[in-house]
């Protein structure tokens, strides 16, 4: 018997799999997004079966306080980038595979490329922003999406956009407003919980692998570690929202999921407070003939239609403050201008017309 | 009729329960949500998806006597 039938033995004689079966697992290619709780467990185990291509995507490093349940990784780890050191503890799991650390962040510029690469992707991260980037790169890219999360002695686990099964926001379209649900780092996690979620995340990606039993697709799987109690959900496919995404294939690259998510805010301010606030930058994206005109604020003139090409003309450095005329245009440009990355904006609620009508100063002519 | 309502995640502390019994006349589950919205403020800004009988659901469907209601909150963590 040759290695690759020694290492594999126990699984080969299952006759459900046998030599045929571990040749699926050794042609499979599967990524893995997020290395921690539930990345360590689901790659330790793909690893160990054999899996032929495993990618690991995670920009974070080794923290001391990890260790409870991050499991590739020990002391000589912490200060290590986790996909660097999760591929160094798996390569000796199993020199005999394809394994490639990418040490940096998804993004929506790298997603697609680096999901076409690859059979399966399994989600093991720690956030919504990135949840539903994952699973609508997924979609756009046609890739099964293997789902996974915690919170405190509870997890759930899906199967979504698998064989036209729902995917992500089938079950939850919008994500929560930033910071109603808190994180592990935030509230803790016994370190088993991610072991067994992430354990049944390997498991559902060797089955569709493998084409064995039924997949947990068009389900939620929960599971709570207290009371032993595990339920599944049906969860039908939405066709509305799996359009949404589709219709998203030209503007994915450009949107900004923090900013989806809640992450980033742009601040509202009233009328009267803005004549408060000193050194910012103020910016009337009406359009030109449009009045009154709030010279003593001092602001400079784009119209919300050409923000965005003229976008390296306003200043990086200063807190900005948007206002239109009612307050609707001046929360668009303030959602164009969190998505150009600049952090310290509001805008003024009511325009203009809150200005003209709070401020005994204000002057009423062309410019 | 009877229901029986279970909780998860964050939920299970907005509410202190995990499962309880509860009476209340025939509603939909907009309605069901808006009651227990009442009984329990912290559900207020809670985001959660609604199971019946193992099955999530829209927020017309009409329940039925003794259905067990999930109320099931996205997780994040990983």
């Amino acid at each position: 018997m040759d290695s690759f039938n020694l290492r594999y033995h126990r699984q080969i004689i299952l006759p459900e799999i046998g030599v045929a079966g571990q040749e699926k697992i050794a042609a499979a290619k599967v990524l893995v997004i997020g290395a921690g709780g539930l990345g360590c467990p689901i790659l330790q185990y793909l690893v160990a079966a054999g899996i032929g291509k495993i990618g690991i995507v995670d920009f974070d490093i080794v923290d001391i306080s990890n260790l409870h349940r991050q499991i590739l990784y020990g002391k000589s780890s912490v200060g290590v980038n986790k996909a660097i050191a999760a591929k160094n503890r798996l390569t000796d799991l199993n020199p005999d595979i394809d394994i490639v650390a990418y040490p940096e962040k998804l993004t929506t510029k790298n997603a697609i490329v680096l999901f076409s690469e690859y059979d399966i992707i399994v989600d093991g991260t720690d956030n919504f922003s990135t949840r539903y980037l994952v699973n609508d790169a997924c979609v756009l890219s046609q890739k099964p999406l293997v789902y996974g999360a915690i919170f405190k002695y509870e997890g759930q686990v899906a199967v979504f956009n698998y064989k036209n099964g729902p995917t992500y926001r089938c079950l939850f379209p919008e994500p929560p407003e930033a910071g109603s649900v808190p994180s592990c780092a935030e509230i803790g996690v016994l370190g088993v919980l991610p072991g067994i979620i992430g354990s049944m995340q390997a498991n559902e990606v060797l089955k569709i692998v493998l084409e064995l039993g039924d997949v947990l697709s068009g389900k939620l799987f929960t599971y709570d570690c207290l009371a032993n109690q595990s339920l599944a959900f049906g969860v039908p496919r939405v066709e509305s929202q799996v359009t949404k995404v589709l219709d998203m294939a030209t503007s994915f690259e450009t949107t900004d999921y923090d900013l989806f998510c809640g992450i980033k805010k742009g601040v509202d301010i009233t009328a009267k407070d803005a004549f408060l606030i000193k050194n910012a930058c103020f910016i009337d994206v009406r359009e030109e003939h449009e009045q009154p005109k709030i010279d003593n604020l001092n602001p400079i003139y784009i119209p919300l239609g050409e923000l965005e090409e003229k976008i390296d003309t306003i200043p990086k450095d200063k807190e900005l403050v948007v206002f239109c005329q009612s307050g609707i245009r001046s929360k668009k440009a303030l959602e164009i201008l969190l998505q150009h990355d600049f952090k310290n904006v509001a805008h003024i609620n009511g325009g203009a017309i809150a200005l003209y009508n709070n401020k005994p100063n204000v002057t009423d002519h062309k410019r | 009729m009877q229901l029986t309502i279970k909780y998860f995640g964050m939920l299970t502390e907005a509410t202190k329960h995990t499962e309880e019994r509860m009476h209340t006349n025939t509603c939909s589950v907009l309605e069901l949500v808006e009651k227990l919205k009442n009984q329990y403020p912290e559900l207020k800004d809670k985001d959660f998806k609604v199971a019946v009988n193992h099955q999530l659901v829209s927020d017309d469907y009409l329940i039925n006597n003794e259905a067990e209601i999930a109320l099931l909150p996205p997780f994040a963590g990983g």
